[in-house]
């Protein structure tokens, strides 16, 4: 029974990881339209960050909260020159962006080769973070416990979640952003300035990327490919949850996130992956379009 | 609108993956046809003599075959500075294997034909050695190879310098016994190493009372270890024997720490972490953990202390060093030895002075001998356990330097395997 339970937070744990790697995705992609392949590399960017604030804090709580928002900064300000340089001229060549920001990608991890080394590096994680909190003991030594980091990570994506729902519903950003994904001309025409909204945009999508780099230095290892060991997860997450919605993203961060962990358990890691992708490609066979869609007038 | 959409997003993936079986194709086509040129014996006219260092210079294997080359080209400067082989100064012959097999089989190709090389020191990955062999075998040239690996093998063109697995897994299992672990749960990364060594192990733990509570594999690169923890825990095995490579050990390490599993509860013994990597996971996760090896930066002794001092002050004092680098070291001597012996560079003569069994070396690991019939080296089998400040520390080792036995022939136990 312990197992049972255990292994649903392990869903829920992958799920928060997902939902985190595929949120900043799901503004950029899912509400832009740009396939931005360099999206990894702007996790891999926050990951950094949290080493380089190590570097100049020494206390890993402190600099773990210091890192976040620093990273989203600098995640942030990376999108927003890759949009301002290249991704505002190619809006209307979708290959072409998907091979320039692909060579951005390589060109972003041979420049964190160059930086930081080949090999990984290594953050400390507060005391607090690499424990577990035991939530029923059975006695025989098998308790149920739910690991600090991961309780962290899910928290963090809750928030993001929730702080971006309210942005995008009751700022005057939010309904700007929302006006362009749904009709450009119109928003246009009514005076938005729709290349500083889709700036606007680029800039939070790619911070949250960065936020989530910090999430994964819990858990995961910090070196120059991290990025690309990513991002088809975060793309397949955007795409089956259906393109323009955030809630779509939710949904199937968290069943892929739990199907993985109750398939795996009684098999292997490599048959869960599989059953996954077979079930993915079943599903957008029967919606294409992915589970919610944005209904609009345009007629694009 | 939606399905414009996904043409377009189809057509995307359709040029990645042309472009990558392009590039794929690319290095296979040069490899036949450079593997029809014709053989090149040993150049031994100049005043120096060539070798060949082929090792990873870029790629994903690259982090750990850079050392593996730095420890070759200190083996050459200080032979050089001491007067060379022969009366001939050593004259390394660098090529990129590009963390890429059918490249490391053309680079080979190159070496032997080309610029007709004495001798070849390299290769990392079992994968890459397996690519390179028919290469040698077919030339006829050496190939010395410096990493612990998984047996099954011996080539009459190639020397190994590393551990096999009885220098290595089966003294790992015996002091696992001794500390009176009776269960094991086995952790791999999904390819040939690991597969071969859990082989070996569960045919070990079936002949010595052990039980094998669990096995699993996790695809290379592989960093979402939440479930194979579970699984670990729910087993409670006496001890964990982990061969996993690279970024998946960061994860492993992570979540096995996050989970409440300490060494003093259930120890995880590893085969593919040294010092290099201990750095990279961090020792907040890995401190008083337990590795498998025959040498560490710690191993006592002056050869070591001369080594470990020669590299630091060659690559920078941060700089550990581990135990591929010391066999990697220990080859080029080796060599040397032989060549010296046989009193040529043919190789031929060469193998015929390195089969009586008389080539030996001090080397920082210890006093290695070449054996004969395989090829292999006599090595010592060391435990040891991570400290937090990211050194090994030996707990146990073999006493002696153990002969090699790559088909594990002279134990009962593994009839089977054969």
């Amino acid at each position: 029974m312990t197992l049972v339970f255990s292994q649903l937070f392990t869903g829920i744990s992958i799920g928060a990881v997902l939902l985190l790697i595929a949120l900043g995705l799901s503004l950029t992609f899912g509400q832009m339209n740009v396939i931005n392949m360099a999206h990894g590399e702007f996790i891999m960017a926050g990951a950094y960050t949290v080493y380089v604030v190590q570097q100049i804090i020494t206390n890993a709580g402190v600099s773990l909260l210091v890192a976040l928002p620093v990273a989203f900064l600098v995640a942030g300000a990376m999108g927003v020159v890759l949009e301002f340089l290249l991704i505002r001229r190619l809006y209307t060549r979708p290959l072409d962006t998907l091979l320039v920001t692909w060579g951005v990608a390589l060109i972003l991890q041979q420049l964190a080769r160059d930086i930081f080394g080949a090999p990984n590096v290594q953050t400390r994680a507060p005391d607090l973070l690499t424990g577990s909190i035991t939530i029923f003991s059975s006695g025989d030594g098998n308790d149920l416990m739910v690991a600090n980091s991961r309780l962290f990570i899910l928290t963090l994506a809750l928030l993001a979640v929730a702080a971006l729902t309210l942005g995008l519903r009751m700022t005057p950003l939010g309904r700007r952003i929302r006006a362009v994904v749904q009709n450009r001309d119109l928003a246009a025409a009514s005076g938005i300035a729709t290349g500083r909204v889709d700036r606007m945009t680029f800039f939070i999508g790619s911070g949250l990327a960065g936020i989530a780099g910090v999430a994964l230095t819990l858990v995961g290892p910090i070196g120059p490919t991290m990025g690309t060991n990513i991002i088809i997860d975060a793309f397949l997450v955007v795409v089956v949850g259906g393109i323009g919605q955030l809630k779509g993203t939710v949904i199937v961060a968290f069943a892929l996130g739990m199907m993985q962990s109750l398939v795996e358990y009684s098999t292997t890691i490599s048959v869960a992956k599989v059953l996954v992708f077979l079930t993915i490609v079943a599903f957008l066979q029967w919606r294409p379009q992915g589970l919610f869609t944005l209904r609009t007038r345009s007629l694009a | 609108m939606f399905r414009v959409r996904g043409r377009r997003i189809a057509a995307c993936a359709a040029v990645v993956a042309t472009a990558m079986t392009l590039a794929s194709c690319g290095s296979r086509v040069d490899q036949s046809s450079s593997s029809t040129a014709a053989t090149g014996a040993v150049d031994a006219s100049g005043t120096t003599i060539k070798v060949g260092l082929l090792n990873s210079l870029s790629g994903t294997m690259a982090i750990s075959e850079v050392t593996v080359k730095n420890a070759l080209m200190l083996a050459v400067d200080e032979i050089n500075a001491a007067g060379g082989v022969l009366g001939k100064k050593i004259e390394p012959v660098s090529e990129d294997g590009a963390s890429d097999w059918p490249t490391f089989a053309e680079k080979a190709q190159k070496l032997i034909s080309q610029d007709r090389v004495a001798a070849v020191f390299g290769c990392w990955t079992s994968a890459s050695r397996k690519a390179v062999k028919p290469v040698f075998e077919k030339n006829k040239a050496l190939l010395f190879y410096p990493v612990q690996y998984e047996g099954l093998e011996q080539s009459p063109y190639i020397y190994y310098t590393g551990a096999t697995t009885n220098q290595q897994i089966v003294p790992a299992l015996d002091y696992l016994k001794a500390q009176g672990k009776t269960s094991l749960y086995l952790v791999g990364s999904d390819y040939v190493f690991p597969r071969t060594a859990n082989k070996i192990i569960k045919a070990y733990a079936d002949a010595n009372g052990m039980k094998v509570l669990g096995e699993d594999y996790a695809p290379l690169g592989s960093t979402e270890f939440s479930t194979i923890t579970n699984k670990v825990k729910a087993a409670g095995a006496g001890a964990v024997f982990n061969t996993l490579n690279g970024d998946s050990n960061v994860a492993f390490f992570k979540e096995y720490k996050s989970a409440g599993l300490t060494a003093d509860k259930m120890p995880v013994l590893s085969v593919s972490i040294a010092e290099e990597e201990v750095k990279s996971i961090g020792t907040q996760y890995l401190a008083d953990q337990l590795t498998a090896w025959n040498y560490y930066q710690t191993t006592p002794g002056a050869a070591n202390e001369k080594f470990v001092k020669a590299y630091k002050a060659k690559y920078g004092e941060d700089k550990p060093t581990s135990d591929p680098m010391e066999a990697a070291y220990v080859s080029v001597y080796l060599w040397k030895a032989m060549v010296e012996k046989a009193g040529a560079f043919d190789v031929e003569k060469v193998k015929a002075a390195g089969a009586a069994g008389d080539i030996t070396f001090d080397a920082p690991e210890g006093k290695v001998t070449v054996d004969g019939p395989t090829q292999h080296v006599h090595k010592t089998a060391r435990i040891g356990k991570i400290g937090s400040d990211g050194l090994i520390n030996e707990v146990w080792n073999s006493g002696e330097p153990i002969k090699p036995d790559p088909y594990l022939k002279d134990y009962a136990w593994a009839k089977s395997l054969a």
